[in-house]
């Protein structure tokens, strides 16, 4: 239940991670020793968590600790593919921040341990798909949002959850410029944010987050577009309307609060009709709500969905 | 081996650099090749393609008509790099020809950047000295297809790009600077042309 940090009485990443994904981190890791004349950083190692194998573990062949970590949208460290993972290694996530409240009875503020023990961690297998039409298959490791909103206990009036990122301009040079109106926001229904696909992930392939995929505390919500799952996140907010997001308030044609996957209903400006896998060449049919349509198509029943992106 | 030569084989050198460190790069490791690929072989035709097209207003300004001879190579490494960006698409919608109508009809970026290599294929046909002779005046004419071309790249990557302009900007911002130069040289002469 509890991280342990430096603590040679841990279970070793083998007794966490399937068999075969530990060995795919084993071989990532001697070819990441292999290429540091590559010019490639090494993934700054997080520490082991313990987790327990969780529901929804998807049945797609999980991509590899280097892509999951080297290619990613993380705005607030440059918009560039690979420029989180050459820039998050500034980020330091100790001591951590997280408080959650608005309309609740119980309002918490968690450090960087409280993380860990907000719910015992599982291992989770989910796909990510994101607008820009690219997925990934990712194993991580967290616990439901429910779990932390129950504590919390929303009243009547909270609706709504909004979601604040971290604002470090100095440990993150995206911030440094006007390429979004920073700091990044998301929001979910709270139906949505009960549901128990939504994760709130601390760790992927059985360690602790790197820094470039949202640590210490990021969001998942795997029916959505990637954008939805919110990163390195400092406040949690029950709210009574509809909070406005960072990528609606830039372009709502585009990007709606919604944003459920729907192969059906087309980017202005490009198909969603289909994805590309991370580290494939060819293109797949995207699902609707991303493989996720008989956990949650029923939150959306009576919403014409062409017109609620 | 003359100056000029040396100065062509330079540029012949320096137009392979870009192929050349990508390469290398895929080859040391990229998280993810497809996409690697296509930003790198797309960035590098269009600016080859502003590269050819800067050629003409420099030989003016700086007097040095010698060096519209680096145009050809100029224009047929940017067509090399457009048809290894086009090519990384075609495998990528090659296994599964219904993703090519998907993309046809919902996103407009691919149609534009398509229909810009093909107003290029005609011209690296056409770029030897046999053609030249072949066509005569209406080589000029059909090498006029280089400007909506360009226009097209320049559409294709604005479209394309989800929030960060600046790249993109910059580039359509040199292209449009580069049109406008022919257009006010062209305006100029017309109405000189008209005033004997």
């Amino acid at each position: 239940m509890l991280i342990r940090l430096n603590d040679e009485t841990a279970p070793a990443p083998s007794e966490i991670t399937p068999e075969a994904l530990w060995r795919s981190r084993r071989d990532f890791m001697r070819t990441a020793a292999a290429g540091a004349l590559a010019l490639w950083l090494p993934p700054a190692l997080g520490a082991p968590l313990k987790a327990s194998p969780g529901p929804f573990r998807a049945s797609d062949k999980p991509n590899t600790f280097d892509e999951i970590t080297h290619y990613n949208n993380f705005y607030e460290f440059g918009s560039g593919k690979e420029d989180p993972a050459q820039y998050a290694g500034r980020l330091t996530v100790r001591p951590w921040t997280l408080s959650v409240g608005g309309h609740v009875q119980q309002p918490l503020t968690l450090d960087y341990d409280a993380l860990f023990r907000i719910a015992p961690l599982e291992e989770r297998i989910y796909r990510l798909r994101c607008v820009e039409g690219w997925s990934m298959v990712i194993p991580w490791v967290g616990f439901e949002l429910a779990a932390l909103l129950k504590k919390a206990q929303p009243t009547s009036k909270g609706r709504f959850v909004q979601f604040v990122t971290l604002e470090r301009p100095a440990q993150m040079p995206g911030q440094q410029t006007g390429l979004l109106p920073w700091p990044y926001r998301e929001g979910l229904r709270i139906d949505e944010a009960m549901h128990p696909l939504t994760l709130l992930a601390v760790g992927l392939y059985g360690q602790t987050l790197p820094a470039q995929n949202g640590a210490p505390i990021r969001l998942v919500v795997p029916w959505k577009y990637g954008f939805k799952s919110i990163k390195s996140i400092v406040a949690i907010n029950l709210v009574e309307h509809q909070p406005t997001t960072t990528w609606q308030s830039v372009n709502p044609r585009e990007y709606g609060f919604f944003a459920n996957v729907n192969p059906e209903v087309d980017h202005p400006r490009w198909s969603q009709a289909n994805e590309r896998r991370i580290g494939e060449f060819g293109r797949r049919p995207t699902l609707p709500f991303n493989g996720y349509a008989a956990q949650v198509a029923s939150l959306y029943r009576g919403l014409d969905l062409k017109r609620w992106i | 081996m003359s100056a000029g030569r040396l100065a062509q084989a330079g540029l012949v050198a320096l137009c392979a650099l870009p192929a050349l460190l990508s390469v290398g790069r895929l080859w040391l490791g990229v998280a993810d090749p497809a996409d690697y690929l296509t930003r790198q072989s797309g960035w590098w035709a269009l600016t080859w393609l502003i590269a050819t097209l800067t050629v003409s207003p420099l030989a003016v300004l700086l007097h040095a008509p010698r060096l519209i001879a680096f145009r050809r190579t100029l224009g047929l490494t940017a067509f090399a790099y457009a048809s290894a960006h086009l090519s990384v698409y075609v495998a990528q919608v090659a296994p599964t020809p219904s993703v090519l109508l998907d993309d046809l009809v919902g996103s407009p970026y691919i149609v534009a950047g398509f229909a810009a290599w093909l107003m290029l294929l005609p011209l690296a046909v056409t770029s030897s000295k046999y053609w030249m002779k072949r066509l005569g005046r209406s080589w000029a004419r059909l090498h006029r297809l280089v400007y909506p071309a360009l226009m097209l790249g320049c559409l294709h990557y604005l479209w394309l790009t989800k929030s960060d302009y600046r790249e993109p900007a910059l580039l359509t911002a040199i292209a449009t600077l580069l049109l406008a130069w022919r257009i006010w040289r062209w305006q100029r002469r017309h109405r000189a042309g008209s005033v004997t």
